[in-house]
């Protein structure tokens, strides 16, 4: 590749040089030198001049903090005094596995990831499903499924608020008038976790169903059509075409979803805005996210707030090695 | 799957079908997966669509109402007469004003350079080769998947020690980092930008920058607005970081300020539904101008190699 670029930059002077006297050509010659030379250079350095702000940006302000909460976490620092540092060693660790919030956070974590991210990918796969067919104004509801995905967390979990209100909301309205009891979204350990999933779901299923929508959209047709030939239905062949071929992306938004839900924090926060950061006056909502502000920034001790990121950023890499094992898997058996 | 049956090309003509079996299987093939939606598929369609529209619907009629309104059953559903006087005390009670300022500046600033940096990162991950870069793409991808938590403790002990409290910048700075961004140009321009535009630009002697201004912005183009909108939606209603450096009654973003509206043991209902409606209405209308490009962009970004 630099032999080319020798020989072609700059392109104009080369035709005219051998008409030139010697004295001339040998100027030439060192001028076409530097600038290739130059060039070459040029070639050899750009790319890293075009990722360095990225990754200079990216070292400041991405991974110099993640380390950095690693030190944190094994010293004590009070939030009143941030940069005041005294070694602790892993207290602050034994300190937060010896509460029962923080198993308690970590549960309810686990339960609203799950019950919040299984409907959201399963609704948002049929909901793909339809978009895949020819519609009548396909682009109108693609757009109007993505105002939830507009709309600021603060703004819909405040309306949400109100609609799972326990007296006077919409939804325990709706619930009497089909004949059952009125529920009390925001003090029941079962319902307050499907009221704060249901923000997330609300938020999210639209979206997702364009990443599956694109995804289908990429399926070869005669995968389908050799499907059809073979006699298979519709519903064979969504689960024997479209499923399998869904494959990466559904994994792919699954680790995505995981890692949402492993950072959800508005949402149980402004659900109960009185109670704030513990999550419902049983901390039946508290999730890690919240938990990790409360030991932080109302309990003011930004040393143990540091150990339960680093957990939570442990907790992820199990994650992430699960998934790669699976997608390793999946790819060895198609 | 019997596999000596041939597979008929897209467009050609079918000949009459010769058993039941094959003719349902050749109706079966001309639509594959392009369906025509029956009325229980538009049926399902619609109802998530009103799902989907209702809360946001259903603000406005709140908002419009009052806390001795509210508390009655069945709830309202339709609109009452107080709408514009909540919007205007919610725009002074929650320091809108003040509010959006910042927010258009911060979800600005972090759009417009992300937009360029990750175009310049991602041209030179789809179409340059330099050693290291396989490397380097694994970490960006690994950076998507960190969440902020793992980083707001040592980011805030920065912005203790540089008195940056209630500041702007530092809600900006850390905003900028965005391996979606690289990620998200990189996949655009392996497709969109063909080699032989880079090598004929190489061969007339344009240098590297030259190359980035003529011929890498321009392809760029459709990408960078789609992401430049999707930054912008993203860091308009960023929460966990300006919540904890902002304060709502120094210098807020719009969503410290409209969360600061729920406090309080008797809230005005009414105006905290206003304040949600305002801090929304700007995205919703971008929405509705640029929805099918942003669909678009959402849909190419999916699609990845």
């Amino acid at each position: 590749m630099p032999t080319r670029h020798d020989t072609a930059a700059p392109p104009a002077k080369g035709g005219a040089a051998p008409a030139r006297p010697p004295a001339g050509s040998a100027n030439e010659e060192r001028r076409r030198a530097r600038l290739s030379r130059r060039w070459q250079r040029d070639v050899r350095w750009s790319p890293y001049a075009f990722v360095s702000p990225f990754f200079l940006l990216f070292l400041a302000f991405g991974l110099f903090p993640l380390l950095y909460t690693g030190w944190a976490s094994l010293h004590t620092v009070e939030l009143t005094a941030p940069t005041d540092m005294s070694w602790a060693g892993l207290r602050n660790y034994t300190r937060i596995f010896d509460d029962e919030f923080f198993w308690n956070a970590a549960k309810n974590t686990l339960i609203i990831g799950i019950i919040s991210t299984v409907p959201q990918l399963m609704m948002a796969l049929g909901i793909a499903h339809i978009l895949n067919y020819k519609l009548r104004a396909s682009t109108f509801y693609r757009v109007v499924m993505l105002a939830p995905y507009a709309t600021s967390i603060a703004a819909a979990t405040l309306v949400f608020v109100l609609l799972f209100g326990r007296d006077y909301g919409m939804i325990n309205w709706f619930l009497g008038l089909v004949g059952f009891d009125a529920v009390d979204w925001q003090n029941d350990t079962w319902f307050s976790k499907i009221a704060v999933s249901t923000v997330v779901i609300w938020r999210w299923t639209g979206y997702n169903a364009l990443i599956y929508l694109a995804a289908m959209q990429a399926i070869p047709q005669d995968l389908y059509e050799s499907a059809a030939l073979d006699g298979a239905s519709r519903w064979k062949q969504f689960i024997h075409v479209t499923l399998p071929s869904l494959r990466p992306t559904i994994l792919f938004t699954v680790v995505v979803s995981t890692i949402g839900a492993s950072q959800l924090f508005a949402e149980p926060l402004l659900f109960d805005a009185n109670k704030g950061a513990s999550g419902g006056p049983q901390h039946q909502f508290q999730t890690l996210g919240l938990y990790l502000y409360e030991q932080g920034w109302v309990n003011q001790h930004l040393g143990r707030a540091s150990a339960i990121a680093w957990t939570m950023f442990l907790i992820l890499i199990v994650v992430g090695i699960i998934n790669y094992v699976i997608s390793r898997r999946l790819r060895a058996s198609s | 799957m019997t596999t000596t049956i041939t597979k008929p090309p897209a467009d050609a003509v079918p000949e009459p079908p010769k058993n039941g079996r094959r003719r349902r299987g050749l109706k079966a093939a001309r639509a594959g997966g392009q369906h025509h939606a029956g009325p229980v598929a538009y049926l399902v369609l619609i109802a998530f669509t009103l799902v989907s529209v209702f809360p946001l619907f259903w603000t406005a009629i709140a908002a419009s109402r009052d806390n001795a309104r509210l508390a009655e059953t069945p709830p309202p559903f339709w609109f009452g007469a107080n709408l514009f006087d909540k919007l205007e005390v919610a725009w002074k009670d929650a320091n809108l004003g003040e509010a959006f300022l910042n927010t258009t500046i911060v979800a600005g600033v972090s759009s417009l350079t992300i937009v360029v940096l990750s175009t310049l990162a991602g041209f030179a991950f789809a179409k340059l080769r330099f050693r290291g870069r396989g490397a380097l793409m694994l970490i960006v991808i690994g950076t998507m998947m960190v969440p902020p938590q793992l980083q707001v403790i040592p980011l805030y002990m920065m912005v203790a020690k540089l008195d940056w409290t209630d500041q702007l910048q530092a809600v900006i700075l850390p905003s900028l980092v965005s391996a979606f961004g690289v990620f998200f140009m990189r996949q655009y321009l392996i497709q969109a930008l063909p080699d032989e535009i880079i090598e004929a630009a190489r061969v007339d002697g344009a240098s590297s920058w030259r190359v980035i201004w003529h011929v890498v912005f321009p392809a760029a183009r459709p990408a960078m607005a789609v992401l430049g909108m999707l930054t912008f939606v993203q860091t308009w209603n960023d929460f966990l970081w300006p919540f904890l450096v902002l304060t709502q009654l120094g210098n807020p973003t719009v969503q410290v300020a409209v969360a600061g509206l729920g406090r309080g043991y008797t809230p005005d209902q009414a105006l905290i539904m206003a304040g949600a409606l305002l801090s929304t209405l700007p995205l919703l209308l971008v929405f509705a101008v640029f929805g099918k490009q942003i669909v678009g962009g959402i849909m190419q970004g999916a699609v990845k190699g």
